[in-house]
């Protein structure tokens, strides 16, 4: 008798999470830019509708594309647009990448504020970054080698940049590579020849936001597109999102939602 | 009863002990399953040789070689700083100081090991780089001498207690004949002490090597990142586990890139396997 009851109690402690998980429970993996987002919005969401249960990890926007093919999580998240190969590989698996904007990221160039330069074009960023400029008296600036900055060249905020900016060449070998959009934050801060670029969210007054081509980053340049290095944050769905999924990412776009992304430091999706 | 108690004592240490070497092949294992598919794709010279590091172009380049020479050279200058800080301490420690200051310095050095690593990387990140800056009017704080400053000061304390023991070890006699032959302190230290306590010592610069080509955090935040073969030693550079660290997060399994970092990790066991080598080979000579 014993022993059959405590074969009962195991057998509803296993039973008990795989059924709760069925229809409760969003999984979402991905980028570490969306993921302050997904936090945050999964917080509030979970805190109005107590059964549902928001799990969220990072991993980097490739790792959230491959997981929605892969069919293990529910959302994948990416501060990308997929690529024509994912693109490829998941229409060969017969899965329907789903790209649900949940808002926008600008990318700035800022400098250490010490410096006098104001204002730079696309073409002497890219220059700066290639190594073509070395000296910021070249670009209107004081007498004073370039210490060119930027992210791990795996990282999603690099992509962008990558793309946007250098348009596919090759960064000057010597320029630092750091981990995290604080770390550059901090270094510029205390090095006066350097430029980086970090997340619109992530300026910090110690730093100087460039304007690029004369237009202020801000959230209004951004949204209407005149801001030139901006991006889209996107959470990737197998199909168009139905159940739980579509109720969670309507709550992101619902003006509650948006309100939470601006307090993460990101610009609202409209 | 007893017999039971015994018998199941030997099974218990022996699982646990078979536990901790089936864990170990199973790192080793999954490392060279990760690591192997790259050799596919590039030679194994072509890995070691070409300083072109380049994962994500298209077509990259997954050569290692600036990754090597990045991570023997903060360890080098981190030995550079740590051997005689390290020893020094450890001698005053063992031979000259008081009883009473040697139980105040040795926790105190100790205390050093015992700092996380990101601790000193934030330290290194806003305080030793600006530092730099001013004091040597270099425009970039974050290089091969920032990170070997670091990671020199984290070896410290590994060299320091680890020769201080062998020092303490050498037998009293062998000082006092020494002394008794009209050597003086000095000398006894350096002709006597120093060279009867020579395979603990190399044991401690072998261990602090160890350390400071495995240290991730630390090269990561300060190293600079910069996958070049450096021109001087305030030129950024990027070590191995910082390149590691950096990417895997990002990187697609099962990706080339994927398999190249497991690849750098497979370089990376292989030099510490062999420091292990010899520190075993050093100890090993010692007690014949």
């Amino acid at each position: 008798m014993k022993k059959i009851v405590i074969l009962l109690a195991l057998l509803a402690f296993i039973a008990f999470p795989i059924l709760a998980r069925k229809g409760n429970k969003i999984i979402i993996s991905g980028s570490t830019t969306v993921l302050p987002i997904a936090q945050a919005t999964a917080e509030v969401f979970m805190d109005n509708n107590p059964e549902i249960n928001i799990s969220v990890r990072g991993g980097g926007s490739s790792v959230g594309i491959a997981a929605i093919m892969a069919g293990t999580v529910d959302i994948g998240n990416a501060s990308r647009h997929a690529k024509t190969k994912e693109l490829a590989t998941a229409r060969e698996k017969g899965i329907n990448l789903y790209e649900n904007i949940i808002a926008n990221d600008g990318i700035a160039v800022i400098i250490n504020p010490e410096n006098s330069v104001n204002n730079l074009t696309m073409e002497q960023i890219k220059d700066v970054y290639t190594g073509k400029i070395q000296n910021w008296k070249e670009i209107g600036g004081p007498n004073r080698p370039i210490v060119v900055i930027s992210r791990d060249v795996s990282s999603g905020t690099y992509e962008v940049f990558n793309k946007l900016v250098l348009k596919g060449a090759r960064i000057k070998i010597d320029a630092l590579m750091l981990a995290s959009n604080n770390v550059v934050a901090t270094i510029i801060s205390n090095t006066p020849g350097a430029i980086g670029y970090i997340g619109l969210g992530y300026i910090t007054d110690k730093v100087k936001a460039l304007k690029i081509n004369n237009v202020e980053p801000s959230k209004e340049t951004v949204q209407n597109n005149t801001y030139q290095i901006s991006r889209t944050l996107n959470m990737y769905t197998n199909g168009a999102p139905k159940g739980l999924v579509k109720q969670y990412i309507d709550f992101i776009l619902s003006p509650e939602g948006q309100k939470i992304v601006e307090e993460q430091g990101f610009i609202s999706a409209r | 009863m007893n017999k039971f108690k015994e018998s199941s004592f030997k099974i218990i240490t022996y699982t646990a002990s078979l536990f901790t070497i089936i864990i170990l092949f199973g790192i080793i294992g999954s490392l060279f399953y990760g690591g192997i598919p790259i050799f596919n794709i590039v030679s194994i010279k072509e890995f070691l040789f070409n300083p072109a590091w380049h994962p994500t172009s298209d077509p990259p380049d997954f050569g290692i070689l600036s990754l090597i020479i990045g991570s023997f050279l903060v360890t080098l200058g981190a030995l550079i700083i740590s051997i005689p800080l390290g020893l020094g301490s450890a001698i005053y420690i063992s031979e000259i100081a008081s009883a009473r200051m040697r139980e105040i310095l040795k926790p105190i050095i100790e205390l050093l090991a015992g700092i996380p690593s990101i601790v000193y990387g934030l330290f290194g990140v806003a305080f030793l780089s600006p530092f730099l800056i001013k004091i040597f009017n270099i425009p970039n704080g974050l290089n091969l001498f920032s990170a070997s400053i670091i990671l020199g000061i984290m070896v410290i304390p590994i060299i320091s207690s680890m020769s201080e023991d062998a020092l303490s070890t050498v037998p009293k006699n062998l000082r006092e004949a020494s002394l008794a032959l009209g050597a003086n302190k000095w000398e006894t230290i350096i002709k006597i002490v120093l060279p009867a306590a020579r395979s603990g010592v190399l044991t401690s610069i072998i261990l602090g090597f160890g350390r400071a080509v495995g240290e991730t955090m630390v090269v990561l935040m300060i190293a600079g990142g910069a996958a070049q073969i450096p021109k001087g030693i305030f030129q950024p550079v990027r070590p191995m586990p910082a390149s590691v660290a950096a990417e895997m997060g990002e990187t697609v399994v099962g990706s080339s890139h994927f398999h190249a970092l497991f690849g750098i990790a497979i370089v990376l066991f292989v030099i510490t396997f062999i420091s292990i080598l010899i520190t075993e080979f050093v100890v090993g000579r010692k007690m014949k």
